[in-house]
């Protein structure tokens, strides 16, 4: 978490865009962003806002057509990710870089034992042979949290829980000790007691192996309890950073204020009528030329619908080190 | 508030009640055990009011609440709606019963017909149940947009022209349209994003003052169910653990999987999330086509204790008005409850046994 190690993660101005019958649509929009030894950083955005395209974008996984990643440059250690080739890309994502999913089950193999496909990323890329790799996996599995791992290799993902296939998928996710670990919507698939079980295997994980994380949700209950830093994305670009207290107790973003709002608590005061934020997302055809959100946003002003605004810098520190956002609007009055 | 003899006649009333799917195996497809979402589930409805019904996926929420549309046979029991049994009316008179109950869907985009304009949707129940000429259906079809915040520019236009929340209120016009009393909403709010679902529980509130509804609302959002809800029944397994007024379950909940299942949710408040202390539950649920012998939440938790794994906890009043179904409250349960349909619940699952 020290600001003075270099990043393990550092994306730069990240573009990524659909070409639709419809038009071009500017999923990712100039997103940059960095992850520090051993931190765990939140991505939160409503359905649409990035997220996923973002993530899938650094790591060489959109097909192309119609995905174009047009900008931007993805530094693991000192290595551009958008400019190695295809094969040395395949190593980095099965040995350095860690994924996991969303649904569990669509991204493991049915017809292959959990053994299978938790010793192959460590035979291919680690050099291990069956009986090495065997005997990992089992240490693997019984990380996350499965009781009798030594018979469960030879399960099927059907034979698993839900909870337990996304055990599964963080087991191989974590075989061969990757830098980063990249973790989309892992529990929004899973119910709130077994979401538990897994947040609680990540804290465990984290002190255990100290890798850094992107965990992409959109609940803002489970960022609360598990992120260093928080990055709110919206209409494809990121709208606010900051450490994960800052933005619960100072949201600047006037998304990330409504947010915050609209959500019923589970032990404050009970509001009679819940805040709503009025509109839709937008839709998110042509190159931006204005603030994604002004359609929606209770401060807007003119300027708003003329220029979309840059991150700007709250509190002296560099973008993307302290607390910034991205809003021509300022809550102390001033325009920005 | 399930006490007859105070409180006014509830609009719904559940009583043992049973859903089992049959499973049948074997090369002869012999019947071989059941499924049992629905196992012996009992509670009362008050006119006007909101129950919340949470618990995990697969616990039957969504069986219990299409057992008291009658979209099902049940197995056992009773669900007396305004006065009439549904689960024993014959077909006709279920089809003229029909009207005063509906039902709102969690997924907008499968349940409504991508090959029907938005007024024929929402005209849909009208053309089933009334005689009523075109005109006097679109006058009223346009009223219902305009109760639900649609634009009535919009009549002709086709589902997929809308968005998750508009699709959600096209699905929310169409159940008002036949004057229900009653809605069984079966998480009407779960696939739309945090920003869209306060319009849509904002609006199901206005409709409930507005037309005087009583709701079921069926959700795995225990934030969200605390602001709709007036009174919540938490399941598990088939069967109610807990039902209680709204605030004193939040406040103090007494069955140890309700408690277990209001600390997992995350808190929105990073000090918070630090100080709370959080029960993790060992395990999964177990697969209602085999539950445990006794408790059905003994193989989770915390709390068991030898009794538990013998025999089963009926629902029970333990504290005026908050029903529990453990024997940790077992003391209170022989004395407790002076509910008589409670009591009557009791010797029907004993005869079964
Ligand atoms: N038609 C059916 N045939 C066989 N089993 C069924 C059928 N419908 C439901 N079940 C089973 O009954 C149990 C309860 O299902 P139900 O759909 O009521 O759960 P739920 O509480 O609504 O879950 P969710 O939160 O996932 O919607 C589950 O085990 C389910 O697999
Ligand atoms: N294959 C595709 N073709 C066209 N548009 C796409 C495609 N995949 C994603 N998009 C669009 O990119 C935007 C961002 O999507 P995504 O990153 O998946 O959002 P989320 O934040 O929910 O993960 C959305 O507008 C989405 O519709
Ligand atoms: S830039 Fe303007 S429209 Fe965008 S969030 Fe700020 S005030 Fe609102
Ligand atoms: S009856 Fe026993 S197992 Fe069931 S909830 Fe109570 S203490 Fe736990
Ligand atoms: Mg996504
Ligand atoms: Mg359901």
């Amino acid at each position: 978490m020290a600001d003075g190690a270099a990043p393990v993660l550092d994306v730069r101005g990240l573009k990524t865009v659909f070409r639709t019958r419809g038009g071009e649509v500017h999923a990712v929009n100039s997103v940059s962003f960095h992850l520090n030894p051993g931190e765990l950083l939140g991505v939160v955005g409503e359905s649409g806002s990035g997220k996923s395209v973002t993530m899938m974008s650094l790591i060489g996984l959109l097909p192309s057509p119609p995905a174009d990643v047009r900008a931007g440059s993805v530094m693991l250690g000192n290595r551009d990710l958008l400019k190695i080739s295809a094969e040395e890309l395949r190593n980095v994502r099965g040995a350095k870089v860690g994924f996991v999913f969303q649904d569990p089950m669509t991204s493991l193999n049915p017809v292959f034992t959990v053994g299978n496909q938790i010793m192959e990323p460590l035979m291919r890329h680690m050099g291990m042979t069956k009986a090495q790799a065997q005997i990992r996996a089992t240490e693997l599995l019984a990380l996350v949290g499965i009781p009798d791992a030594a018979a469960r290799l030879k399960s099927y993902p059907h034979q698993f829980s839900g909870g337990m296939r996304q055990r599964v998928m963080i087991a191989i996710a974590l075989a061969c000790d990757p830098d980063v670990l990249i973790a989309d919507e892992p529990t929004t698939a899973l119910d709130v007691t077994i979401q538990a079980q897994i947040l609680e295997l990540v804290k465990d994980l984290r002190k255990k192996l100290g890798m850094a994380i992107v965990w992409i949700t959109h609940d803002l209950g489970v960022i609360a309890g598990i992120a260093d830093r928080v990055m709110v994305m919206y209409g494809g670009q990121v709208v606010e950073q900051a450490p994960v207290r800052a933005l619960f107790s100072n949201p600047q973003h006037p998304y990330t204020r409504a947010l915050l709002k609209t959500i019923p608590s589970l032990t404050g005061d009970r509001a009679a009528r819940l805040q709503v934020i009025e509109g839709q997302p937008p839709i998110l055809i042509g190159a931006p030329t204005a603030c994604p959100f002004r359609a929606r946003c209770p401060q807007a002003f003119a300027r708003c619908e003329s220029e979309n605004p840059d991150r700007r810098s709250l509190d002296g520190r560099p973008v993307g080190q302290g607390h910034d956002v991205a809003c021509h609007w300022s809550p102390r009055g001033a325009h920005a | 508030m399930l006490d007859v003899t105070k409180a006014p006649a509830p609009l719904v009333q559940v009583r043992g009640l049973k859903m089992y799917f049959p499973i049948y195996s074997g090369l002869l497809r012999r019947h071989t055990g059941d499924v049992k979402a629905v196992d012996g589930v009992s509670f009362d409805i008050m006119p006007g009011e909101t129950l919340g019904l949470v618990g995990e996926s697969g616990c039957g929420k969504s069986t219990v609440g299409r057992a008291l549309l009658r979209l099902y046979e049940i197995t056992d029991g009773k669900v007396v709606i305004n006065g009439t049994d549904i689960a024993s009316l014959a077909p006709e008179a279920l089809r003229r019963a029909r009207p005063q109950m509906q039902m709102v869907f969690q997924d907008p985009q499968a349940s409504l017909n991508p090959r029907m304009t938005l007024a024929d949707i929402i005209g849909e129940p009208l053309d089933e149940h009334t005689d009523w000429d075109s005109n006097r259906k679109l006058a009223r079809i346009y009223e219902l947009m305009d109760a639900v915040g649609l634009n009535r520019r919009f009549a002709n236009r086709f589902p997929h022209e809308f968005s998750g929340g508009q699709r959600q209120r096209i699905g929310i016009a169409r159940a008002l349209a036949l004057n229900p009393r009653f809605i069984v909403c079966d998480e009407p709010i779960a696939a739309l994003d945090v920003s869209i679902q306060a319009q849509v529980v904002n609006l199901l509130e206005d409709l409930q003052d507005k037309f005087g509804l009583t709701y079921l609302f069926i959700s795995h959002d225990l934030s969200m169910v605390r602001h709709i809800a007036d009174r919540v029944a938490v399941m598990y397994l088939g069967r109610i653990a807990e039902l209680s007024p709204r605030d004193a379950l939040y406040a103090r909940p007494l069955h140890p999987y309700a408690e277990a299942l209001l600390s997992a949710v995350p808190e929105p408040d990073p000090t918070l999330a630090q100080t709370r202390q959080r029960i993790i539950l060992q395990g999964d649920v177990p697969s209602p086509a085999n539950p445990p012998k006794g408790c059905n939440f003994c193989t989770r938790c915390p709390k068991v204790f030898d009794l538990c794994r013998q025999l089963k906890p009926e629902l029970a009043e333990v504290e005026p008005g908050r029903f529990v179904a453990c024997h940790l409250f077992s003391n209170t349960t022989a004395v407790g409850s002076t509910d008589a349909l409670q009591a009557k619940e009791h010797n029907q699952q004993g005869d079964n046994r």
